[in-house]
């Protein structure tokens, strides 16, 4: 898995791509949570290059978005390939975390 | 029957879904359904990594075995505590996000995506069989 943050106007854009899975999963957590710390607060994961997640991957989300609830932050997710969006529907995620077809789209709403 | 027995610790996760990911691919399966089946097995084995062996180390087997047509027999066993995850209920994917946990979300994708699932204690073996088609 790779992470790429770049800050935008609106928010910070993280890219992710590889595989989000028990082994690489923390790493998400861990970095997303430093930003966090250093004070960003709104956030749009474009999934564009991720390939695979599991519930472990899942539970780095869900830790994260809510960390940004106790803050009035939000973290959007863009550009779902179609077995991570699977996952996200299986699990009921896609219910409590935004999905957006496009970064540019989940941009406009922040 | 090809098979694949290492240490059941999270270190081997990758070796066991190159393992998986191969033998998928020698039955046929590809793109989205390649990744269901990794999706169970990683689901599989990170329970078992986990909450097995709470007194040591211990060991985890998975035998992949072709059936008659486009037909996967995975089996993950393990002499680990008995533990039957199948008849637990399934989480509720319906809670808020104050309110959601994780807890019980892979199994629940295990059913969600395999064909059959089956559990068994044989002996001192828990026996996991996940059937895709």
């Amino acid at each position: 898995m790779d992470l790429n943050v770049k800050n935008e106007e609106k928010g910070t854009l993280v890219s992710v791509t590889g595989r989000m899975d028990a082994v690489s999963s923390p790493e998400f957590e861990k970095e997303l949570g430093r930003l966090i710390d250093e004070g960003n607060i709104n956030f749009v994961i474009d999934l564009t290059g991720l390939d695979y997640i599991s519930s472990s991957g899942l539970r780095s989300v869900l830790v994260t978005a809510k960390k940004l609830k106790g803050k009035n932050g939000q973290i959007l997710l863009a550009s779902l390939q179609a077995v991570v969006k699977e996952v996200f529907e299986i699990s009921g995620f896609s219910t409590i975390i935004p999905i957006h077809e496009s970064v540019e789209e989940a941009m406009a709403t922040l | 029957m090809k098979s694949l027995k290492l240490a059941a610790i999270i270190e081997n996760l990758d070796q066991f879904i190159f393992f998986v990911h191969t033998c998928s691919e020698e039955c046929g399966f590809k793109g989205e359904r390649a990744m269901e089946i990794e999706l169970a097995v990683e689901e599989a084995l990170v329970n078992i990594f986990s909450y097995a062996y709470p007194e040591g180390e211990g060991q985890v087997e998975m035998r992949c075995t072709q059936g008659d047509g486009k037909k996967l027999v995975i089996e993950i066993r393990d002499k680990g505590i008995p533990f039957d995850g199948l008849s637990r209920p399934d989480p509720d994917t319906t809670a808020d996000i104050g309110n959601r946990e994780i807890g019980g979300l892979g199994i629940f994708f295990i059913k969600k995506v395999a064909n059959e699932v089956r559990y068994s204690r044989n002996g001192d073996m828990n026996v996991l069989t996940i059937v895709f088609q």
